[in-house]
């Protein structure tokens, strides 16, 4: 804990100082939050464990051409899962509730910069989605014997921090159309969960009709599960990254981060209106 | 020379603060949402040191007018002065200064009362000290719960610790004690009238006029987006020139009519057989009607004198400006 008696604060000690302050305390509130902690530690690993136990047992799907066990196959999809659950259903939920709450308001009457109290969360989000994606591939691992090389470990690294980013732009941009805390959880799971049937998080896209797989393609949940299926069967870090979604899911990151600084407010909006 | 009473306003605060500097500058300020003139035209002026209430009926303007002193919100014209710079172009450093309580705010979720503050702390470069926050707003003992957890009066002394532990100048408070039952709003003013110890300005907004008499030095009152009394709790709206009210019963066997000439002109009937009469010059009046009673054989034994409460002025002030919204 930061206390005053014992030197400058991170305020005085410059912007990166006061982005980790901040990102500890985010991380701190989220590490308590009881739904933060089902929905972004032990749901991912519970789902995991049940479609490996379910539907894993030496049944095989093609990922990319290559032939892969279906417990391969979930790991790379409920990583997938793992970051649009932190970062886009997490942020939604959050920034509307202390919006509305007034908290977003009186840290804004403060002296902190704007870009350190979004960097810091966005980074607090980025932290709690690297601990449950490493958390995912030790139960992998150990529970099913599902090991990655160095490359596809790098990849997946990669891919989850633009993927992480990309979603928590799209979470903010999101927060910003939902006026009401108790809109964001059904507005949440009625974006996300037909995306996740028909964009290979759950179910092998080669099972879906080209229709369905076209329309996948528009949004970023299909590229970021893509992407780290991918990073799933490949050996080297050139091999397993996938620039092609790299860039899908950095241009969303971009509209989405324009239309959230257009739309953004710090304000009840309820209250406003 | 005085020529009217905004000039006696400014005389008369110029000789009880030789070195008032003005905190809080407004003139001419305007707020238009759409159709809706929610602030029509304000001059306020706030100095150093003092509690200033600025006191009115639920949307009079009251929050619109405080968010834009707050920089939260933009003018539609007027000119705004805190601390020395427009507050909608301030830089983010001018909030080093200030410290705001807001109407409703929810406490950091997850955090406990010490952490919410550490937070805060980290936020200004020169912060007070913690523990002796906590124990100016009575929190010490609760310092280690979650600021969830805490009662509604807690949760106002903790929004009160944050808005304090940048060591701030000016503080606004937006209806500090709405909805608190009365001893969590003793409470409150417990921990508001502290910061007057300290040194603090206190700009406050309020729709208990209870409240204003209680903390203020000088109160606003606003109705329908205009400023329509300014002055100390003592003054506010004439109160202190205004009309006292000499009420009596009559005694047996007389009429109005048997009252001497100076009173029965004035007296009027009112309910129960007891009669009134409006009196500038109370200690004359008094005198002429117990002169008349004691030849009457009559002590007057319901006799009673009363100036307008504040409560009585404010109503008066505030009624029939209430529907003047088009």
């Amino acid at each position: 804990m930061f206390n005053t008696l014992t030197g400058p604060t991170p305020a005085a000690r410059g912007p990166l100082a006061l982005l980790l302050h901040q990102a500890r305390y985010d991380t701190l509130a989220s590490l308590r939050n009881p739904r933060a902690r089902f929905f972004t530690f032990m749901f991912p690993i519970l789902l995991m464990v049940i479609f490996a136990s379910v539907f894993g047992h030496d049944k095989t799907t093609t990922v990319d051409g290559t032939t892969v066990s279906l417990a391969r196959f979930f790991v790379g999809g409920i990583m997938a899962m793992t970051v649009i659950v932190t970062a886009y259903a997490g942020l939604v939920i959050t920034v509307t509730q202390a919006r509305e709450a007034g908290a977003l308001k009186r840290r804004r009457a403060t002296p902190v910069p704007a870009p350190i109290l979004i960097g810091g969360q966005a980074l607090a989000t980025l932290l709690t989605a690297a601990f449950t994606e490493t958390l995912l591939l030790v139960v992998a691992r150990i529970g099913y014997g599902v090991a990655f090389s160095g490359g596809a470990l790098a990849a997946m690294a990669v891919t989850v921090i633009v993927g992480t980013l990309a979603f928590a732009c799209l979470g903010y941009a999101v927060a910003g159309l939902i006026g009401s805390p108790d809109a964001a959880q059904p507005v949440v799971q009625a974006t996300m969960l037909p995306l996740y049937f028909i964009s290979g998080v759950w179910i092998p896209t080669s099972s879906l009709s080209p229709t369905l797989r076209h329309i996948a393609e528009i949004f970023p949940v299909e590229h970021l599960a893509a992407a780290l299926h991918l990073a799933s069967v490949r050996g080297s870090l050139t091999a397993a990254l996938s620039p092609t979604d790299l860039v899908v899911l950095a241009a969303w990151a971009f509209a989405t981060a324009v239309f959230a600084a257009r739309r953004f407010s710090w304000l009840p909006v309820a209250a406003t209106a | 020379m005085i020529t009217n009473s905004l000039d006696a306003a400014v005389a008369q605060r110029a000789a009880a603060h030789p070195q008032a500097e003005a905190v809080i500058e407004v003139s001419g300020l305007h707020k238009q949402y759409g159709d809706h003139e929610a602030v029509r035209g304000i001059d306020l002026e706030v100095v150093r040191g003092e509690i200033f209430a600025f006191l009115g009926p639920n949307g009079a303007g009251k929050t619109t007018t405080v968010e834009i002193l707050e920089g939260f919100r933009k003018a539609t014209s007027g000119s705004v002065r805190v601390l020395g710079a427009d507050p909608a172009r301030a830089p983010q450093r001018w909030r080093e200064r200030i410290g705001i309580v807001l109407q409703e705010s929810a406490p950091e979720p997850g955090l406990t009362v010490r952490e919410c503050l550490s937070l805060y702390a980290g936020y200004y470069s020169a912060p007070r000290p913690i523990d002796e926050t906590l124990d100016h707003t009575g929190l010490t003992e609760v310092s280690e719960q979650r600021a969830a957890s805490l009662s509604g009066g807690q949760r106002r002394r903790l929004d009160v610790a944050l808005a304090l532990i940048g060591d701030p100048e000016l503080i606004f408070l937006d209806e500090p004690t709405t909805g608190f039952d009365p001893s969590a709003r003793r409470a409150a003013w417990e921990v508001i009238d502290g910061l007057r110890r300290i040194g603090k300005t206190v700009f406050l907004t309020t729709h208990y006029m209870e409240e204003a008499e209680r903390l203020a030095d000088r109160i606003a009152v606003i109705a329908a987006g205009r400023i329509i009394a300014q002055g100390t709790p003592r003054t506010l709206g004439g109160r202190d020139t205004s009309e006292a009210r000499i009420t009596f019963t009559l005694p047996p066997g007389t009429t109005v009519a048997d009252l001497p000439y100076e009173l029965s002109e004035r007296v009027v009937l009112e309910d129960g057989g007891r009669v009134a009469a409006g009196s500038t010059a109370i200690a004359t009046d008094l005198s002429i009607l117990s002169g008349w009673a004691l030849q009457q054989g009559s002590q007057l034994d319901d006799l009673e004198v009363r100036r307008a409460t504040l409560e009585d002025v404010y109503l008066e002030l505030v009624s029939g400006r209430q529907h003047d919204r088009s």
